[in-house]
């Protein structure tokens, strides 16, 4: 017999219910307020009383209005068709609801039933089985989608048989597993699991060490991230986070995207919706929609459903990488998600730490991050979760709670600066102050050692040195005038002026210049480095201004131009011209 | 909001505070409306049977035996067309003289648009200023604020904006609303023979602070009948919201919530957020624009309202005087609209998006000689260069009195880039250099 309940007491969407047998932590139940059912879940339980936040506005809600619990904590659906899908928070398949305006209570399935998928089977009768064994796959959008033993089954089963090749819906039994007591269980496409909870059904978990390319010139070349990494991106409004996350999630190289859009903005996601469909993956030539699935909480949406939607989204991302795929997860803005939880703990008067968030948000913080990586499967095959989270610190301030809390777990720090993006220099990744731990990682350099060049980390260094000198330098120059310092300085300067506008600057908006290959990456930051370390005649520092801004602008025009096309060539004579005509032999 | 016989009436108020009274009923839904003494009041909790209710006109006066009745419903209003060229209060309660609307009952605040079901913004809103068109492009289905020290003309600034854009409805919501700026808009409206296809919705610093709360639901709620119902172009003023955040703090710590930074509550961000969402461009041709005032208080963007609402907006305009020209510009550094990508270059003219940076670039060079110059340092030729460019832009087109169209704003950046620097020094694609840069 499943727990009832009685509404006790209401606040905003904090309902207090009086349960009339057990309940557990993060358990969900229903509000039937007026004929519709709410859901919620609970988040603090003292005696009979369950705390419980709902996923919807309480507008309406009585006392004494009855609750029903579910017996399960909140779950998401997996199997075929989940790609291409906009879900809101808690899984709903947005474009099943009716009207133009969301309605309480209206929870639709996130699958398709009567969809039919062309199952090839991968096990066969007689084999040894576990948790996360790849029974059978299916072709979804492309992608070989692996139908799974069920991540919750326990210990060994012997596949009894496994369904021939042929069209199923997601509800067809495929297998027939028998368990060790000798029962029989039969196994379709559908598995459920609890958000809240990480999927481990994988082997192990190595320090990850694969370069993930992003088409991000300042991340690849000078802080990569990498397949099953994690990286945060703080910045203040209008800096440039979503806009980043969006090249990062067209461009990167995985297999599959999750974009949770949390608590941010509506048209965001529209973008999405509107470019997704059309643009293609350059490595694959299909749709990018084809592989991203997004879900949308945004800022508008209910409050308590935007912390649910970073776990939905993260629990996709494992179901994936269980299928040996490379995942990458991006959330936009993990700030959203910590207001929630503040917003949330204060209605419970629990004792507030810094800025009245919570006092385990760094507990919570640091979890989730935990449950990206690269892992080896059970079976040998690797996977990957690929995350990156937007924070959104208050008055751009990076002294606060969430900030703080991400770069204790976070491997990748991608600051964007107010005053680059001020000075329209995006994208605004402060490259002084940025860093991934990845380049300190020896299996790292032994990777992009071998697929880009021995001496390409060399080159990195090289090209950070210049930056860092070159900051040095433009503050002297500041302090004792343009007049005040050797011209030297003045070439200092420039030349690093030369890899930011070259290297760091990139056009989001420009077809061409918004991804780089490594390969053209390697190219450019080689021939930049080039001009570095060339000495230079010049009798004024009017002239090391004039004579770099040409450089800078020929540049420029061979980011704009297809690579080692006739116009980049030409430019690239024109630019070789000019250096040769100051050059110092 | 009247009272109907049957219900029961209620007269024991056990406690009250600045802002709530709480007393014993039962069958009350959360989120109710109800009478306290003849004043409008919403619940905001109940345990058990203890509910509490927050009054609107502030509790002063009420006694412990007042009448409280409540009215089975949270606010609302009435919609249809007969809306239009009407003045309201924050209850939607005429105040121009005129009958009662009658029409659709409506919930205010209701819920959020399936973002599935929204399109992509695409329409370009065009103002005639420059600081706007050229550099911070409006789009419909857009959000964005002025953020504007309280001395700045930001609100002929928007009334122009209002009148210009080519729009079916537009929406007042005037939150602690001078009496003389609500008559501005009036005149502003009617000599513009603009009235018919007006709606406001206005709480004056006469009345009382907490009411404005519901001032911009009303008006959204109202926005979006014309949007849906009708597929009409709803451009929404809301001014000055810095002041509905005031509201909102005073409301949180009269109960006792905690408050996170700058005093506001914690959940300021989604508070802002559910109203500047309402904004939206539907498939069908209806869309509701968001125009909105943040006053700052000394130029300070760190603090929590204009730091939550740049969160949450799709950019924001910045007003500011110019001292070189003695003129009100639209900064061009600060202000910022996200939405611009959309239309720039797409429709409108293909040099725009490489004209509005480098001119910005050029400004922000001619920032930097300006500093060196107060530093005591001697200026290069390109510094010089640069300081004439930027007065000459800053009067032909940053000045908030320029009204010229898109292409006019284009050659004539390309003028002032001819007439103040050479072509490698402004840095466009050669392609747009050779087609646009003036022969002479
Ligand atoms: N790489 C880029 N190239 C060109 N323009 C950019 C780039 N990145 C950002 N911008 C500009 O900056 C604006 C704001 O960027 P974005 O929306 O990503 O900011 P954000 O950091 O996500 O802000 P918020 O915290 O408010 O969401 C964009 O609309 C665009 O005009
Ligand atoms: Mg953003």
């Amino acid at each position: 017999m499943s727990t009832k309940g009685k509404v006790k007491g209401i606040i905003s969407n904090l309902v207090i219910v009086e349960a009339d047998g057990p309940v557990s932590q993060n358990e969900i139940c229903f509000i039937v307020s007026g004929g519709t059912r709410l859901m919620a879940e609970v988040i603090k339980i003292n005696g009979q009383n369950a705390f419980v936040q709902v996923f919807e506005s309480t507008t309406g809600v009585k006392i004494n209005e009855e609750v029903e619990f579910a017996g399960h904590m909140l779950e998401v659906t997996l199997g075929p068709g989940i790609l291409s899908k906009n879900y809101d928070g808690l899984q709903n398949d947005l474009d099943k609801m009716d009207g133009v305006f969301l309605k309480r209570g209206d929870y639709t399935y996130p699958l398709d039933h009567d969809k039919k998928w062309h199952f090839k089977p991968l096990a066969k009768a007689g084999d040894i089985v576990e948790a996360a064994s790849w029974l059978g796959e299916v072709d979804e959008n492309g992608m070989p989608h692996k139908i799974m033993v069920p991540f919750v089954f326990k210990g060994k089963y012997t596949v009894k048989s496994v369904s021939d090749e042929g069209d199923y819906t997601v509800e067809n039994t495929i297998a027939t597993l028998v368990d060790s007591n000798g029962k029989d269980i039969k196994v379709n496409m559908i598995q459920k699991w609890p958000v809240k909870v990480a999927i481990t059904a994988y082997k192990e978990k190595p320090r990850p060490f694969k370069l993930l390319e992003t088409g991000v010139r300042t991340i690849d070349t000078l802080n990569p991230i990498v397949e099953g990494g994690t990286g945060f991106i703080p910045g203040p409004f209008g800096a440039g986070k979503t806009v980043l996350q969006h090249a990062i999630s067209k461009q990167a190289e995985a297999d599959i995207v999750i974009v949770a859009a949390c608590g941010e903005r509506a048209n965001e996601v529209v973008e999405i919706f509107t470019e997704f469909p059309e643009l293609e993956d350059a490595r694959t030539g299909k749709k990018l929609i084809e592989r991203t699935t997004i879900i949308a909480n945004t800022s508008n949406m209910p409050v308590a459903a935007r912390e649910a939607s970073v776990y939905t989204a993260m629990t996709l991302a494992e179901y994936y990488r269980s299928m040996g795929l490379r995942a990458l997860l991006m959330a936009d803005s993990t700030s959203r998600w910590a207001q929630a939880l503040r917003e949330m703990s204060n209605r419970l008067e629990e004792l507030p730490g810094p800025d009245a968030f919570p006092m385990d948000l760094p507990a919570v913080i640091s979890s989730f991050y935990a449950r990206a990586g690269y892992v080896y499967l059970n079976n040998g095959e690797t996977g990957s979760i690929t995350f990156i989270g937007t924070v959104s610190p208050a008055g751009g301030n990076l002294k606060e709670p969430v900030t703080e809390s991400t770069k204790k777990v976070a491997r990748c720090f991608y600051a964007l600066a107010q005053g680059r993006a001020d000075s329209k220099r995006y994208p605004a990744i402060d490259p002084i102050d940025s860093y991934s731990k990845y380049l300190e990682y020896p299996e790292f350099s032994e990777y992009v050692g071998k697929i880009i060049s021995e001496t390409w980390l060399d080159l990195v260094n090289e090209a950070k040195t210049i930056l860092l000198r070159g900051k040095e330098t433009y503050e002297q120059i500041n302090i004792l005038g343009d007049d005040g310092v050797p011209i030297d300085y003045h070439v200092t300067y420039w030349k690093s002026e030369v890899i930011d506008f070259i290297v760091l600057q990139q056009d989001a908006f420009d077809s061409i210049d918004q991804s780089t290959p490594i390969e053209r990456q390697q190219y450019m930051l080689t021939s930049v480095l080039d001009i570095c370390r060339t000495s230079f005649d010049f009798d004024s520092f009017n002239d090391v201004t004039n004579y770099f801004k040409k450089a800078i602008n020929l540049y420029k025009q061979m980011n704009y131009s297809e690579f080692k096309s006739e116009k980049f060539n030409k430019f690239e004579q024109e630019l070789n011209d000019l250096i040769a005509e100051r050059r110092i032999a | 909001m009247e009272k109907t016989a049957f219900q029961k009436i209620y007269t024991k108020i056990s406690q009250i505070t600045k802002a709530t009274c709480s007393l014993e009923a039962t069958d009350v839904g959360y989120g109710e409306l109800a009478i306290v003494n003849g004043k409008l009041a919403q619940v905001v909790k109940i345990i058990g049977g203890l509910v509490t209710l927050q009054v609107f006109g502030g509790t002063e006066g009420i006694p412990t035996n007042a009448e409280v009745t409540f009215l089975g419903k949270a606010p609302s209003i009435k919609v249809s067309e007969d809306l239009a060229g009407r003045f309201f209060n924050a209850y939607g309660d005429p105040i121009d003289g005129g009958p009662a609307v009658e029409g659709e009952e409506r919930i205010i605040g209701g819920p959020s648009v399936n973002p599935v079901r929204r399109k992509q913004p695409s329409e370009l809103i065009a103002t005639g200023i420059a600081g706007i068109d050229l550099n911070n492009t409006l789009v419909s289905g857009q959000k964005i604020p002025f953020f504007a020290d309280p001395d700045q003309p930001f609100n002929q600034v928007m009334a122009m904006v209002a009148l210009r854009a080519k729009t079916d409805k537009i929406i007042l919501g005037g939150m602690g609303l001078t009496n003389d700026d609500y008559l501005f808009y009036k005149n502003v409206f009617d000599n513009a023979g603009a009235l018919d296809r007006i709606i406001s919705f206005v709480n004056t610093t006469d009345n009382p602070p907490v009411e404005r709360l519901l001032v911009p639901d009303m008006a959204l709620t109202a926005a979006e009948y014309f949007a849906v119902e009708k597929n009409e172009t709803v451009l929404v003023l809301l001014t000055d919201m810095t002041l509905y955040a005031d509201a909102l703090s005073i409301v949180s710590n009269r109960m006792d919530q905690i408050p996170s930074k700058d005093s506001m509550p914690g959940s300021l961000y989604s508070d802002l957020a559910k109203i500047y969402e309402k904004a939206v461009q539907f498939p069908e041709g209806g869309s509701i624009t968001i125009i909105a005032v943040t006053t700052l208080s000394g130029g300070d963007i760190t603090h929590a309202i204009p730091d939550n609402t740049g969160y949450i907006t799709e950019g924001q305009l910045f007003l500011r005087r110019d001292s070189d020209v003695g003129k009100v510009i639209v900064d061009p550094f600060r202000s910022l609209s996200r939405l611009k990508q959309l239309v720039i270059g797409k429709k409108t003219r293909e040099d725009h998006p490489q004209v509005m940076n480098s001119a910005v670039r050029l400004f922000a060079d001619a920032a930097n000689a300006k500093t060196k110059l107060e530093n005591g340092f001697d200026l290069t030729d390109y510094d010089q260069r640069c300081l004439s460019f930027a007065k000459d832009y800053s009067e032909k087109l940053l000045a908030i009195d320029v009204n010229i169209d898109i292409d006019q704003m284009l050659n004539t950046g390309w003028n002032l880039f001819n007439t103040h620097f050479k072509p490698e020094e402004v840095g466009i694609k050669q392609e747009l250099v050779d087609k646009y840069w003036p022969k002479n």
